[in-house]
C-alpha cells in the first residue's frame, strides 16, 4: 500500500513539475548534461555568466513578452524568455547548466556581431543566416531554424495579383540590410529595377507603407509580424521555395570559439528530445501557412 | 539760372561728431572751384554729400535747379548726372579697363555695347589710355588707374564732376599726368568741384578757391586773393604750414 | 605718402609653394629646409607604419579591411553604385549654388523694409545648419510620401536631393555672405556713385568679387556634400556606401568599405586641383582691389 502511495505521490510530483515546466519558463539550474562541456570549463566572456547578444528593437516572433517599464529594450525584452529566439537561447543555456539568472543579454547591433576583434558576447542570436563566406570570419552554430524567404505586399496593389516568381520582375522590391533576402532577389527573382536596401527593418516597412517599394522580401516569420502588426493592410503574397541546400539561422561566435562545439551538442539534444520542435510550434506555428510561389 | 550746384546750409554729423557746420557754396556752369583745407576739415564729406552717398542732416543741395536732397528723389538718376572720382581710384579689379568704363553706360544709361565701347575708346584715346583698354587694373600704374577712374566717370557725360583728392595717393612722378587730364577737362568747360592738396595746381586751374576749416567755408575767392592775400588768420596759418612743408 | 601698394605683391606664386615645406628662405637655406622636411616626414610615416604592422591584431585587421580578393570582387559594383552618388551630387550642387546665393543676398539687404527677408534668411540658416542632415533626410524621405498627398513624389532619390539642398543651402549661404562682406565697401560706393542701382551693383561688381574670394570654403562644402550623398542610402537607394554595406554584411568582411572610400577620395582630388587652378587664375585680379 505504502509503495503504491509513494509511487502515486512521485507521479503527482512529476506531473505537477512538468505542468509548470514549459519551453522558455525558468527552471532550477542543473548540472550540465553534456559530457566535456562542464560549466566551469566553458570559454566565456564573463565567468559563470552566459552573455548573449541581440539587436534592439527585439522583434516578434523572435522575441516576445513585451518590454517592462524601465527596460532599454524596445518592443520586447529578451529576458522574458518568450519569443522563438529567446526561448531557444534559454533552452541552450539550461542544457549547458546556466540558470535563468545566469544569462545576460547585451545590445549588439548587427554590424557589431561580425566586427573584427574580441567579441563582447559569448554568442549572438539575431536571425543571422549562415553563408560559407561569413563562416570564414565567425563561427556559426548548427542550424536552430531553417528559413524560407517570403514576400509581403500591400493588399489591392497591382503586385498583389502576381502568382509566380516571374511576375515579380517588373516591380520595385526592398529588403533589410544584412539579410540574405537581398541575394535571393538578385540571384533568383532578378527584377528589372534594382531593389532597395534599408539599414533597419522599420525603414523598409515604412517604405512599403509609402509605396516607395512594392514588395518587401523577408523571412517568413518576420513576414507574419509585418502583416499582423506593422502594416495591417499588407498580406503575405507567398513564400519562396527553399533554396537548394537550404538556408538556416545560426548563432554567431568568435571565430574558433570552442563554446560553439558545446552549443551544437546542446542544440542536438534539444532537437532529439523534441524541445526545439515544441518551441517552434509555440512561437512560429503560423509561419507555415503561406502559398509557395514558383 | 546758370547755377550748376548750390549747397545751402548743409549740416552733417557722423554719430555725435559734427563734420559740416552749415556749408554754403555755389558753383556756376563751367566754373572750376577748388576746396582746400586740413585733413578732417570735411572736404571729402562735402563731396560725398553732394553725390548723395551720405545723407545730410540739415540744409539742401540743388543741382541745375533740382533739389536733390528732397524726399522721393530718384537717387540713382541723380548720381548718373554727377561724376565723382575718389582718392583710391576704386576701379573694379575683376573687369578690364574697357569694361570698367562701359559698365555704367550700358547698365544705367541703357547704351548698346557698341555705343558704350565707342564712347569709351574715344575717351580713353583722348587721355592717352587707348592701348590699355583690354588690360586689367592691376597691370596699370597708379596714375593710369586714376586716369581710368576719371574716364569712367566721364563716360556717363555728367553735368558736374567731383574730384576728391585724386592725386593724394599717387607717387609724385605720376601726379602730373592726372593733373593734365583735369586741366583738359577744365579747358573743355566741365563744371568741377575739386578737393585737393596740390596748391600750385589749384592756383593755376581754379576760378575760385574755398578754404574749408572745421566744417565751414571760412574764406573764398579767386586764387590770387586766397593764396596771395588771405584775410582770415586761420587761412594764413594753413597756408604757412603748406609752404613750410614745401608743397607750394 | 602711400605709394603703389599693388607693386608690393610679395614673391611670385611659384616660389610660394616652398613655404609650406618650411622654406620661404632663398637659395641654399630653402633647399636644405625642403630636404629636412622630406626626410623627417618619410621617417615619421615609416615609424607609424612599423608600429601598426607590428600590433598584435594587425593580421586580423589586414584580413578584415585590406583583402585584395574582396576588393577586386566588390569594386565594380560599388563603382557602378557610385554613379548614383555623383548624380545626386551634381543635381544638388546646382540648386545649392543658386538658392544659397539668393539667401545670402536676402541677408545683405539693408533697411527696415527688408527686415522680413533678412529674418527669414537668418532663421533658415540657423535651423538647417543645426539639425543633423540625416534627420532631415529621414523626415522628408519617409515623412513626405507618408502624407499620401496626390502629386508628392515618392522617389527616395528625389527627397534625398531635396534634403541635401535644404541643408547645404544654409551652409553655403553663410559662405557667400562672408564673401560679400569681404568685398570692400568702397567697391559698392564706386558702383553706386556711377548711378548703378543696388541690384546692378550687386550683380556686376560685388557678387563676382565675392564669389571668387570664397572658392576654397565653397569647395569644402562641395566635398562635404559629396560625402553626404551616402546618407541617401538610409532611404534604401543603392549608392556606393549602401552597396559596400550589402557586400560587407554578406561576407562579414569590411574591405568593400575601403573600396567605397577609395572612390570618394578619388573624386575629391580632381575637384581640389581644379579649385586650386581657379584660385591661381583669379589671384592677380584680386591684387588690384585698392582699399580706400
Amino acid at each position: 500500500m505504502r509503495k503504491i502511495l509513494l509511487a502515486v505521490a512521485a507521479l503527482a510530483v512529476v506531473a505537477v513539475a512538468s505542468a509548470f515546466t514549459s519551453p522558455g519558463a525558468s527552471a532550477p539550474a542543473t548540472a550540465s548534461a553534456i559530457p566535456g562541456c562542464a560549466k566551469d570549463t566553458l570559454n566565456l566572456v564573463g565567468d559563470g555568466t552566459l552573455t548573449i547578444g541581440t539587436d534592439n528593437p527585439a522583434y516578434p516572433p523572435w522575441f516576445g513578452g513585451g518590454s517592462p517599464k524601465g527596460s532599454s529594450w524596445k518592443i520586447n525584452d529578451p529576458r522574458t524568455g518568450k519569443g522563438f529566439e529567446s526561448a531557444v537561447a534559454y533552452a541552450v543555456a539550461r542544457q549547458l547548466g546556466f540558470a535563468k539568472g545566469e544569462v545576460r543579454w547585451i545590445y549588439t547591433p548587427f554590424a557589431r556581431s561580425f566586427a573584427p576583434g574580441p567579441k563582447s558576447f559569448d554568442f549572438d542570436i539575431n536571425q543571422i543566416s549562415y553563408t560559407p563566406a561569413r563562416a570564414k570570419v565567425v563561427t556559426f552554430s548548427a542550424s536552430y531554424y531553417d528559413v524560407n524567404q517570403s514576400i509581403v505586399v500591400v493588399k489591392g496593389t497591382k503586385i498583389a495579383s502576381v502568382r509566380s516568381i516571374r511576375g515579380l520582375k517588373p516591380y520595385k522590391l526592398g529588403v533589410q540590410l544584412g539579410t540574405t533576402s537581398y541575394q535571393y532577389i538578385v540571384n533568383r527573382i532578378k527584377p528589372s529595377s534594382r531593389p532597395a536596401v534599408f539599414p533597419k527593418n522599420d525603414a523598409a516597412v515604412q517604405a512599403l507603407k509609402n509605396r516607395q517599394i512594392e514588395g518587401l522580401v523577408v523571412d517568413l516569420p518576420t513576414a507574419f509580424y509585418v502583416t499582423a502588426v506593422q502594416v495591417p493592410n499588407a498580406k503575405i503574397l507567398g513564400q519562396f521555395p527553399t533554396a537548394p541546400g537550404g538556408e538556416h539561422f545560426g548563432m554567431v561566435f568568435q571565430k574558433g570559439n570552442s563554446l560553439a562545439g558545446c552549443v551544437n551538442k546542446a542544440l542536438a539534444n534539444l532537437k532529439r528530445n523534441g524541445t526545439l520542435k515544441a518551441i517552434q510550434q509555440t512561437w512560429l506555428a503560423r509561419a507555415t501557412g503561406a502559398p509557395v510561389l514558383r | 539760372m546758370s547755377e550748376a550746384l548750390v549747397v545751402d546750409g548743409v549740416w552733417k554729423s557722423f554719430g555725435r561728431t559734427p563734420v559740416l557746420h552749415g556749408v554754403n557754396l555755389t558753383l556756376a556752369e563751367h566754373e572750376v572751384v577748388c576746396l582746400i583745407g586740413a585733413s578732417g576739415s570735411g572736404k571729402s564729406t562735402l563731396l560725398r554729400c553732394v553725390n548723395l552717398v551720405e545723407p545730410i542732416d540739415a540744409g539742401r543741395i540743388v543741382v541745375r535747379g533740382e533739389e536733390i536732397t528732397a524726399r522721393g528723389v530718384d537717387v540713382n538718376r541723380v548720381r548718373r548726372r554727377i561724376g565723382i572720382v575718389f582718392q583710391a581710384f576704386n576701379l573694379f579689379p575683376h573687369m578690364t579697363v574697357l569694361r570698367n568704363v562701359t559698365l555704367a553706360p550700358r547698365e544705367a544709361l541703357g547704351l548698346s555695347r557698341a555705343e558704350a565701347e565707342e564712347r569709351a575708346r574715344d575717351l580713353l584715346g583722348r587721355f592717352g589710355l587707348g592701348d590699355k583698354a583690354r588690360e586689367y587694373p592691376d597691370r596699370l600704374s597708379g596714375g593710369q588707374q586714376q586716369r581710368v577712374a576719371i574716364v569712367r566717370a566721364l563716360a556717363m557725360r555728367p553735368d558736374l564732376m567731383l574730384l576728391d583728392e585724386v592725386t593724394s595717393a599717387l607717387d609724385p612722378e605720376l601726379v602730373a599726368e592726372v593733373l593734365a587730364v583735369i586741366r583738359e577737362l577744365a579747358a573743355a568747360g566741365m563744371t568741377m568741384l575739386i578737393a585737393t592738396h596740390e596748391m600750385a595746381f589749384a592756383r593755376e586751374i581754379a576760378d575760385r578757391v574755398c578754404f574749408l576749416d572745421d566744417g565751414v567755408i571760412l574764406e573764398e575767392g579767386p586764387p590770387a586773393q586766397i593764396f596771395g592775400e588771405p584775410r582770415e588768420p586761420r587761412t594764413q596759418q594753413f597756408l604757412q604750414r603748406i609752404v613750410a612743408a614745401g608743397r607750394m | 605718402m602711400a605709394g603703389e601698394s599693388d607693386r608690393r605683391a610679395g614673391p611670385p606664386v611659384a616660389e610660394r609653394g616652398s613655404r609650406i615645406l618650411g622654406g620661404g628662405r632663398s637659395g641654399g637655406d630653402g633647399r636644405r629646409s625642403v630636404a629636412v622636411a622630406l626626410v623627417s616626414s618619410a621617417l615619421f610615416v615609416v615609424l607609424v607604419g612599423v608600429a601598426i604592422t607590428h600590433a598584435p591584431g594587425w593580421d586580423e585587421v589586414k584580413r578584415t579591411f585590406f583583402d585584395w580578393g574582396y576588393f577586386k570582387d566588390s569594386f565594380p559594383e560599388i563603382a557602378r553604385a557610385f554613379r548614383l552618388n555623383v548624380k545626386i551630387f551634381c543635381i544638388a550642387e546646382i540648386f545649392i549654388l543658386v538658392f544659397a546665393l539668393v539667401l545670402a543676398v536676402f541677408r545683405s539687404l539693408p533697411g527696415p523694409v527688408f527686415f522680413p527677408l533678412r529674418a527669414l534668411a537668418i532663421a533658415y540658416a540657423d535651423f538647417f545648419r543645426g539639425v543633423p542632415t540625416i534627420l532631415v533626410i529621414a523626415l522628408l524621405g519617409f515623412g513626405a510620401p507618408a502624407l499620401q498627398v496626390q502629386g508628392i513624389p515618392r522617389s527616395v532619390v528625389f527627397w534625398g536631393i531635396v534634403s541635401l539642398v535644404l541643408v547645404y543651402t544654409a551652409y553655403v549661404s553663410e559662405v557667400y555672405r562672408a564673401g560679400i562682406e569681404s568685398v570692400h565697401p568702397s567697391q559698392e560706393a564706386a558702383a553706386r556713385s556711377l548711378g548703378l542701382t543696388r541690384l546692378q551693383a550687386l550683380r556686376h561688381v560685388i557678387l563676382p568679387q565675392a564669389v571668387r574670394r570664397v572658392i576654397p570654403p565653397l569647395l569644402n562644402d562641395f566635398i562635404g556634400l559629396q560625402k553626404d550623398t551616402a546618407l541617401v542610402g538610409t532611404l534604401g537607394a543603392i549608392e556606393a556606401f549602401n552597396q559596400a554595406a550589402i557586400d560587407t554584411s554578406a561576407t562579414f568582411n569590411y574591405t568593400p568599405y575601403v573600396a567605397a572610400a577609395v572612390l570618394f577620395v578619388a573624386i575629391t582630388i580632381p575637384l581640389a586641383r581644379f579649385t586650386d587652378w581657379l584660385i591661381l587664375r583669379d589671384r592677380r585680379r584680386r591684387q588690384a582691389a585698392r582699399v580706400a
